[in-house]
């Protein structure tokens, strides 16, 4: 089974990455950029079959490394 | 008193925080690798400054999941002195013993060089030695040194004094928030800090304002 978990910022924590990026993709011509957050994506494999026990087990990985939840969002998607 | 520095794959001031520890308490420390399930009986448990995992996933993330650690939260709870220097800071924090995280410094650059301290609270075991409002020299050598924490978390963190080191005004490298260089836990005993007092600690250094930290350790122990 294939799982897909998106680590964001959370809102209202400063992203000087995105910042950065925002500001390159301007500098590049891209005008319309209102603003860019910067996040993480982990593609993982897991041998089960059961969906609603990988999202509990996915949920766990988040919590305990994946994400730091004091300043991070995760979303778990299974394929 | 006796102390202990833990190394992880990427440490790379465990010999500094070694040398000075050696050499201002006058106890050799132990050096105790990461993947050992036991700390040793000692007075002071230091996780030095470095890129434990190349800041893989983020600062200090991955050596907070070693075997040490869970011996490190108990001897953390049980009431020993603990010292987390740069990286170790990141890796106390990422390990719930101090509030909030580390991140990016503000103006995305890697810092490094010699800021202002201001020692705000100086009835902790880590700095008793400094005068309260006393204004030091210490360098910083990071990237991911911008203290957050959520707002209730910053008042909790102010109110109850656990702030001991602040960057002096106008000098803040990173963006932290109210200029936090070095936090305790609830209790005091637990103490991140982001700049190298093990680097300034002898002559050839260029200066001795770092000694005070491991003067007021050896006083307490």
């Amino acid at each position: 089974m294939k799982a897909r978990v998106i680590v964001t910022l959370k809102n209202g924590v400063l992203d000087p990455q995105g910042k950065a990026i925002e500001g390159a993709l301007g500098g590049l011509g891209f005008d319309d950029v209102g603003s860019v957050r910067q996040g993480k994506v982990f593609d993982v494999e897991l041998s089960g079959s059961d969906k609603d026990a990988a999202k509990a087990e996915l949920e766990q990985m988040c919590e305990k490394l994946l994400a730091n939840t004091v300043i991070e969002n995760y979303a778990i998607e299974i394929a | 008193m006796k102390s202990a520095v833990i190394v992880f794959p990427g440490s790379n001031r465990d010999r500094d925080m070694f040398h000075a520890l050696d050499m201002i308490t006058g106890s050799r420390p132990q050096h105790v690798w990461h993947t050992e399930s036991t700390l040793p009986d000692v007075d002071l448990v230091v996780v030095p400054g470095g890129f434990s995992y190349g800041d893989y996933l983020r600062s200090g993330a991955i050596a907070a999941r070693s075997p040490i650690l869970k011996d490190l939260v108990a001897k953390a709870h049980s009431g020993v002195a603990v010292l987390g220097v740069c990286n170790g800071f990141q890796i106390l924090t990422e390990a719930g013993l101090l509030p909030g995280a580390l991140m990016r410094n503000a103006g995305l650059t890697f810092v490094c060089k010699d800021v202002m301290m201001e020692t705000v609270n100086n009835a902790t075991r880590f700095s008793s030695q400094f005068q309260k409002g006393q204004v030091w020299r210490c360098p910083v050598a990071h990237h991911d040194g911008n203290y957050f924490a959520d707002a209730e978390t910053i008042r909790k963190v102010e109110d109850n004094n656990q702030v001991v080191f602040r960057y002096a005004e106008g000098t803040n490298p990173n963006g932290s928030l109210n200029n936090i260089a070095g936090i305790t836990n609830a209790a005091g005993n637990v103490l991140g800090m982001m700049p190298h007092p093990e680097n300034l600690v002898e002559p050839l250094h260029g200066g001795l304002d770092g000694r005070l930290l491991f003067e007021s350790l050896l006083t307490a122990a």
